[in-house]
Order: C-alpha cells, then structure tokens, then sequence
C-alpha cells in the first residue's frame, strides 16, 4: 500500500484532542469561523473525522453564520455511482484550501437528465462548476476485439456522450465542466495484449481518456484526472469490488481523503488560490549536511553520493517549478556569505543565486524570515509553501503563520521531492504562457527595486523604464490569463469579482461592456498582462467600473493613470460622460482603498461597512501622462487631444 | 482480545463515527435503536471497525449482521 498518498503523510498527523477542538468552535459561537476550521482541516483527516467538520459547516451555514475567509464555491456533482460518503468529505476538505463548498448532489445515477433538462437541481441551481464524477461503468462500452472500425465508434460514441452533457450544462447554467479521466478496471482479458488490441476495455478506456483530455484542453474546461491517482496509488487498490457491489462505491473508501484533496485543489485553482513561492531551507534540505560546520568539501549535494542525489532531486524539482512559474526563495539560519557559498563555488549545485529571488539567510526565526519574503514578493502568505527538514521549525512556522502551508517530510531525503509533490500546493487548472516568465518577473522586480534606490526622484526612474504600456480589449487568446488574474488577485483589487472562463467570455462578447487588458514592458523585460478593467452600462451616460484590478509587481509605476486615460478616451467614444466605481474592502485590498480618490474621483457615499462609491465625470481633471509608451490595438483610433 | 476489550473499542468508534458521545453499546444495540444509523451510516461503521481490528469482512457476512452482539462474534472469530 502506497502510504504517502493514501495516508495524506504531507499533511500532519492527527491530535488527540481533535474532537474537543471541533465541539469548542461549534459551541463557541465565534464568528467568522472560517480560521478556526481551515486551521482543523490541516490534518489528515480520516473520513469520519471529514464527516463531523463538514457537519459544522453545515451548520454554520444553516445558521447564516458567517465562514469568512473561506471563499465561496458552489459544486454541482453529477454521478453514476453512490457519492454520499464523499459528499462531506469534499466539503471539509475543501475548508483546508480555503474554499467554502457547497455541494449541489442531485438524485443518483441522474447524469444525463440532470445536464440535458434545463429546470434540472443542477441547472436551476447555477452553479460555479458541474463535476462529472463518472467511473468508466457510466459509459455505453461495448467489447469489439481487434475490430478497429467497432472499436473506433465505441470511443467516439462515449465521447460524444460527455460533450453532449458538457453541451447541456453549457447551454443550461454555463457552468465551468469538471471531467475525470477513467480508471481501467484491473481484471485483464488478453494480459498485456489488452493494452495493445482494440476494442478490449483497457484499449477502449485508454483512447476514450485520451480523447478527452483533448477535448477538455481545447474548450477551457478543467480536467480532474482520476487515471492519474489511481496510477499513484495502484489501480487494485482503487477499485473495490466489495464495495462497488454493495453500494456502488466508485473507489474504496480508504482513497476517499485523498480524492477529496485533489478535487479541493482543483476548486482552489479555479478560484486562483494555488500557492505561488517555494520557500527551501539550506542545510539538510537543499543538500545534506550543514554548511556551516561541514564546509563546502562536507556537504552532500554530488551525483553518485545516494544522499547527495536525494537533495539534488529536490533542487531539480524547484527547477522544474521555477521553470513553469513558481518563484523560489530561501529561508535558512545561516550567516549569509556561508550560506550562499555552495551556489556560487559547488559545481554540482542545481540551484544558483540566479534562481532565487528572495534569499533570507541570517538568525532571526524563520516566521520573521517567511513574513520578510512576502513582503519583498508582494505576495500573500498564502501564496507561500515553506520546506524544511526540521520539525522545530516547521511547527513554529505553522503555529506563527498559519497560512503558510508547511509540508511534513519523511526520514529518509530520498521521498522529499516525491512529498512535496505529493502535496500539489502549485495545482493549476490552466497554463497561460506568461506563467512560464512569472519568476523571472520577481526577480527583475528587485532589480528595479534597487534601481529604484540608485536613481534620484521618481519620475526620472520611472522615464529610465523605459515603459510601454499596450491596451487591448479582452479576447481569446488573453482570456486564460485575465480569467486568472481576476480569480488571484487579492491586493490592487477594488471589488474582488471572481469570475470564470465562460463568464468572461460572455463579457468578452457583449458590445454594451466595455473590457481592457493591460500589458507592460520595460527595459528589464516584458511583464505580460498586469491590469483588467470592466466597465459595465449603468444609467444612461454612464459606466460602473465593475472590475479594476492590478498585478502589484507593477505597484508605483502610475499604470493606474495610463489605464484611466484610456478608460475615459473610450468612454468620450463611447457617449459616456460619468464613471462610477466601487470600492469593496477585503482583508487584502487595503492598498486600493483611496485608489480612487488619487486618481481624481469624487466619493458619492458610503454605503455599508466600508464600501465606497465614486464618480468622475467630463468636466474633472484627467490624470497627467507617466512617462511611457502607449499602444492601442482592436480599440477605437486613438485621438490626438483630450477633451 | 477478550469481549470487553472489543466492546470498548467498539464504543469509541460508535461515538466517531455517529458523532455522539453518549451511545451505549451493547450485544441488542441495532440500527433502530440510533438516529442516523442508516444504510450509508451503516457501511461507514463496518468500514472503520475493520480499519481499527485489521479485518475484512465478506459481502454476505456484512448483509447477515443485525446488531451488536454479531458484530463482536465476527470480530472474535477472525481476532
């Protein structure tokens, strides 16, 4: 039995008192609750214990008791298989990636009536995102042994059976689609040749997947992939017929935690709360020994050492994540010049000054340290994952910072890499092609930050830039990007509206909205898109700035300024002579809160607990130009003058 | 492990798994006896019963059960 994933080992052990913790949150009458129980979903939970936390969330919920800061998100699950023991499992699993799920769980074995019927529970319901939680018993299979054309037909048959419901859900409540690849079941016909031979379930099963994830990638939609855990914990393991017969389990029960963590990981994703940063400690972590005592020659980080080659994996993992936009960081009670010499002088070292953006090697604690790294970074510390081989440290950063998700690791370096892994902190549901530069970003990031110290006044800084600003309405090909943007950013944010791929592609589509996407280069490089706007027809003459959003890697650059400009040259266009725009606090976006008085806007008033509304209108004083660069493309000719 | 030695784990897990502290278990105790003790309820308690003993109970041996008291004779007998 592959106990690292079945057993969640990432995730710390169970206390004792688990139990009396859950009772003394549901009694206490706190509120709001959400802290308190992420903070008891951070166990590993077995499926009881998901049952009763679920159980007070629900009744929380019944209460109207607020679950903030959890994020609300709303599942339709549709199933060919019994789902009730799953059900709550979701629900607390989800609270421990910061997600408040609802689970919409219509009658068993409703699937196609539930998609296709446009008053259907699901429909009616609209939900965020409809998961097909279907086993490959939900699917018309038919055995055509080596009959290609049979075969053929057989696959094409089940996928237009899932684009058909996926077509439902589409037309009905345009929810976001979940689908899950199928698991082949384990009994064999041919052995080996199954694989090989059409038409034979195996055959059938691996071009149907196939075939599906095609299909996913190419309509945006999110693909959970079940084949894929059931790979990691065996296929045996995963079917259960003792339990498919009695009660139409779909897997055994004992994977049920673990599923339940990657289904939670894949809403957390799509609500843009996938972690970000990879904090490593040095000694022990990164290699093995400890630099300081051990010296250069002392350390194991060599091919053909088994130690050396176990932290080498682990510096080729946080490559490979840096590679695909993860921004790695270190964090290490060391004195600095020690601590940086094997990156600099050890030639087997992967891992190099370069990649690192932040590097806090000195004595204070390391939640002193990881606070610092955000703060640099600009980033939650929920954006944050902390990796240390020391169970001191892990448990005070746990204790300090919560938020911060602080993997438990195994005796032995050699599962390191795997554990971390394991964990699937960096989940993503999409993959916009700037992820790929994202740490690269950082980096320059604080090069300009020094910069920034070198160079007298501001504006002559920012004119160094060398900036170019590109406007752009919202279109296909950007909307991966906007649509993440939308669901992460936190901070430069004035109404943290979430939406989803097909929501914005309804926007994206609507004459009477007006979208922007923002892009900025600049002389250390491109930073991709950083700003999205939406203004959406209010009264007459007027638009409501629904969305104002920036990334805050380009915090202090007057972008907001440019973005203005070319909101109201639009609106003038347009016929618009009033803009209205909202603030809405959140524990994050302090930073935005006289965002509109500093661009000019009059408020109109404060309606409740903190929201403010402003307007600007024809007559006020535009911003002045910042010194860049502006393109225009797919909007209306720029003018020359402003009115 | 003796009778008592089972009923007493068996009690904890009760309470775990119908999330009430105060549920007497004794050989009568069945599932009509329990708010909540439904079909579902019913295969998460045999679930965790062979979890905590490290058993596996067959299809027809999980039908056959009626209260309490068979399900400790099963224990028993694979203990």
């Amino acid at each position: 039995m592959n106990s690292l994933e079945t057993d969640l080992q990432w995730l710390p052990r169970v206390p004792q008192d688990f139990s009396s913790r859950l009772k003394a949150i549901a009694n206490l009458d706190v509120e709001p609750m959400g802290r308190e129980l992420q903070a008891l979903a951070q166990y590993a939970l077995d499926v009881n214990q998901l049952t009763k936390l679920a159980k007070i969330i629900g009744k929380a919920r019944t209460g109207r008791k607020s679950l903030k800061p959890l994020v609300p998100f709303r599942l339709a699950v549709l199933s060919n298989s019994t789902i009730d023991m799953i059900v709550p499992a979701l629900v607390a699993t989800a609270a421990r990636h910061g997600v408040d799920l609802e689970i919409i769980q219509p009658s068993y074995d409703q699937v196609a009536q539930e998609a296709l019927t446009p008053d259907s529970t699901v429909n009616r319901s609209k939900p965020d995102a409809v998961m097909f939680a279907l086993d490959y018993r939900a699917l018309p299979l038919k055995l055509s042994l080596g009959d290609h054309a049979g075969s053929s037909a057989t696959v094409q048959g089940a996928i237009g059976y899932l684009q058909a419901l996926r077509q439902g859900i589409k037309t009905n409540c345009n929810a976001v689609c979940i689908f899950q690849t199928f698991v082949p079941p384990v009994e064999r016909l041919f052995g080996s040749l199954d694989r090989a031979l059409p038409g034979t379930l195996r055959n059938l099963i691996d071009r149907i997947n196939s075939e599906l994830v095609q299909f996913v990638l190419r309509e945006g939609d999110v693909l959970l992939d079940v084949a894929g855990i059931a790979e990691s914990v065996g296929a045996a393991q995963w079917h259960d017929p003792v339990l498919w017969n009695m009660a139409k389990f779909p897997f055994s029960d004992q994977l049920i935690p673990l599923y339940a963590d990657h289904v939670a990981r894949i809403v957390a994703a799509i609500r843009g709360k996938s972690r970000k940063v990879l904090i490593l400690d040095l000694d022990n972590t990164v290699w093995g020994g400890v630099i300081g005592d051990d010296g250069l020659e002392g350390i194991n980080v060599a091919q053909g050492d088994a130690r050396g080659e176990a932290h080498l994996a682990l510096q080729r993992m946080a490559l490979d994540l840096r590679q695909r936009g993860i921004v790695l960081a270190v964090s290490s009670k060391n004195t600095d010049s020690v601590a940086r010499e094997p990156f600099e002088k050890h030639p087997e070292m992967l891992l190099k000054l370069d990649h690192i953006a932040v590097f806090q090697a000195n004595w204070n604690d390391k939640a002193t340290n990881i606070q610092a790294i955000a703060e640099e970074l600009s980033l939650g510390l929920d954006a944050m994952v902390f990796v240390d081989d020391n169970p001191v440290e892990r448990g005070l950063v746990r204790s300090l910072l919560p938020q911060v998700a602080v993997p438990e690791l195994p005796e032995d370096p050699a599962y390191y890499a795997r554990t971390v892994a394991a964990a699937g902190y960096f989940d993503a549901v999409a993959f916009a092609t700037e992820d790929l530069q994202r740490a690269g970003f950082y980096q320059d990031n604080a090069k300009r930050a020094n910069l920034q110290k070198q160079v007298g006044g501001v504006d002559a800084y920012l004119a160094s830039l060398d900036m170019t600003i590109t406007f752009q309405p919202f279109d296909a090909t950007g909307r991966a990007r906007i649509v993440q943007l939308i669901n992460k950013s936190n901070q430069y944010n004035l109404t943290t509206r979430r939406y989803t791929d097909p929501e914005i592609s309804v926007l994206e589509n609507d004459p009477s909205v007006f979208t922007l996407q923002v892009r900025l280069a600049d002389i250390f490089g491109d930073n991709g898109m950083i700003s999205v706007v939406i203004c959406i027809p209010g009264e007459p003459g007027v638009w409501q700035i629904d969305t104002w959003l920036m990334s805050c890697r380009v915090l202090g650059r007057k972008v907001e300024h440019m973005v203005l400009r070319e909101i109201l040259r639009n609106a003038r266009a347009a016929g618009i002579d009033k803009l209205v725009g909202v603030y809405r606090p959140t524990e994050k976006n302090k930073l935005v809160v006289d965002h509109y008085a500093k661009l000019g806007f009059t408020k109109i008033d404060e309606v409740e607990s903190g929201v403010t509304r402003w307007a600007f209108s024809a007559q006020d004083a535009e911003p002045d130009a910042a010194p860049m660069k502006v393109v225009v493309q797919g909007l209306p000719e720029r003018e020359r003058t402003f009115a | 492990m003796d009778e008592p030695q089972i009923y007493q784990r068996l009690s904890t897990i009760f309470q775990d798994v119908f999330d009430e502290d105060d549920i007497q278990v004794t050989p009568e105790l069945s599932a009509k006896d329990v708010d909540g003790w439904d079909s579902l309820t019913h295969i998460r308690l045999i679930l965790t019963v062979e979890k905590a003993f490290g058993i596996k109970f067959s299809t027809s041996e999980i039908g056959k059960l009626e209260n309490v008291g068979g399900l400790v004779a099963l224990i028993k007998s694979r203990a």
